[in-house]
């Protein structure tokens, strides 16, 4: 069974909430870089800095970041992802870098994530932001910006569908095996 | 993919995928910490039957910038010489929990022997007059890199083909695009491939014209067991690569060459150090693509 979650308009106000959070808590918006962790969050950084744009008109910059050379589970997960290309155009030392990924999960992405922004520079900061929390941390990671929090089973499988890449805008949820009670 | 032995044995799809992950690690390669965690704790020993200096240099400093504990075996110092058969020193090696074995051999079919015969990852850095996937494999990331595609190029591989491995793994790799290929040399040193869309030319100025890639071979003299052509001087004056005949190919034709190079035989120096020689580039991007290959034979082979 797939249970839709959020629609589009709720996705559209969650990255807009995000947007205005993220001003608010890094006054002035100074050497702040925006990182997307590949793919699906490469996508939510670009709408959160187009509407970041809108607010106060500034251009910040984006990156994209491929974390799978630095992933742990090499080997125990089934189905590997495709290894995609990371683009930090900005010098990392001394910058604020503000992570973008769609689901935080178990943490280890993101302590991935954190180990490969490290091998370019030195941040002042790195910041965090999700689109869905689904909980059952295995790390001690906690996002800064959070659209939704999603109490789930292990066995669910959370799913963000992004208009960039299908054609149904929206998350869903999947595959509980306790489902029909 | 457990092992990379040979060209032939691997999907389009394998290719593909070992073509873009080399990208993604040729931008490691131009970070300040060239060096990534992806195969920490694995172990790769390096089993070189036959001195290499290049290729050797390439797959250790490959492992090493991909966190592996190297292993360096080389023949003349180790028990080959005291007479231990090739199986058993697979297994010794074996033993210490080895998790993938790059091996070079002097004959043909000892890279198929071994990954039959182990469980570890086994990369072929070259056997005999077989094959060397990984030089087919550097030298199509280098053609995609300059010219955008691997289809619709006329490629001319120049030289002695016969005991070319290089050459022999860039004919199947191009197998599976829609180029052209060209053989040129002396008619002993250039055989029939059987199956294959390959065209054969004795003179250099016909098979060179309007290429868009032209790729020298060494002449391999150590591998030379009987007179394949009258001299070098004679060899370099028929099928020697000179300013004038690259003027035939087109003008933003490439040049490539797997090194050493024989300068003065199959090219001049005026032509290698030229703007058109990407040959300095299929170094860099050599070790892109090994790094590749072994990540993903690392994954994929975890038990």
């Amino acid at each position: 069974m797939r249970k839709e979650l959020l629609s589009k308009k709720d996705i559209d106000r969650a990255v807009s909430r995000i947007a205005h959070e993220i001003i608010e808590k890094n006054r002035g918006l100074e050497n702040i870089c925006l990182v997307g962790i590949q793919s699906g969050g490469v996508h939510l950084a670009k709408r959160i800095a187009s509407k970041i744009k809108e607010v106060e008109g500034i251009d910040l910059n984006i990156g994209s970041l491929d974390i799978s050379f630095y992933r742990d589970d090499v080997g125990i997960r089934k189905q590997q992802p495709v290894v995609r290309s990371s683009d930090i155009t900005c010098e990392v030392s001394g910058m604020r870098i503000i992570l973008v990924d769609d689901v935080l999960f178990t943490g280890r992405s993101i302590r991935a994530a954190m180990d490969a922004i490290m091998d370019f520079g030195r941040p002042a900061v790195i910041q965090l932001v999700v689109l869905i929390d689904r909980g059952h941390r295995e790390l001690p990671i906690r996002a800064d910006y959070v659209g939704k929090n999603i109490p789930t089973a292990l066995d669910e499988n959370v799913e963000v569908c992004l208009a960039e890449d299908c054609a149904e805008e929206g998350v869903y949820i999947t595959g509980s095996q306790t489902e029909g009670k | 993919m457990k092992d990379l032995v040979s060209i032939r044995e691997i999907s389009k799809e394998n290719i593909e995928s070992i073509l873009s992950t080399a990208a993604s690690f040729k931008a490691v390669l131009k970070r300040d910490i060239k060096k990534v965690p992806a195969l920490r704790g694995k172990t790769v020993v390096n089993l070189f039957f036959e001195p290499s200096t290049r290729t050797k240099t390439s797959f250790e400093l490959a492992e090493k910038r991909l966190s592996t504990d190297v292993l360096n075996f080389s023949v003349p110092t180790s028990s080959v010489v005291k007479g231990e058969t090739l199986l058993d020193t697979v297994r010794t090696i074996e033993s210490y929990g080895v998790d993938c074995i790059v091996i070079r051999h002097s004959s043909s079919g000892v890279p198929h022997f071994i990954a039959k015969n182990s469980h570890a990852s086994v990369v072929n850095a070259g056997d005999g007059t077989n094959e060397h996937p990984t030089q087919a494999l550097l030298d199509a990331f280098s053609i995609l890199e300059r010219k955008d595609t691997l289809d619709g190029l006329r490629i001319a591989i120049i030289g002695d083909v016969h005991h070319s491995r290089v050459a022999k793994s860039n004919i199947y790799l191009f197998s599976n695009y829609k180029s052209e290929i060209r053989l040129i040399g002396p008619p002993a040193l250039i055989p029939e491939f059987k199956g294959y869309n390959v065209s054969y030319f004795n003179s250099i100025e016909e098979g060179i014209e309007g290429a868009d890639v032209v790729m020298m071979l060494r002449i391999q003299s150590e591998r030379m067991t009987k007179g394949f052509f009258p001299s070098t001087l004679e060899y370099a004056n028929l099928w020697g690569l000179n300013r004038q005949r690259l003027k035939l190919a087109k003008k933003d034709a490439i040049v490539m060459h797997p090194g050493p190079l024989n300068r003065g035989v199959e090219i001049t120096s005026d032509v290698a150090d030229s703007g058109q020689s990407i040959i300095l580039e299929q170094v860099t991007n050599g070790l892109a693509v090994r790094m590749a290959v072994m990540y993903l034979l690392g994954r994929d082979n975890e038990q």
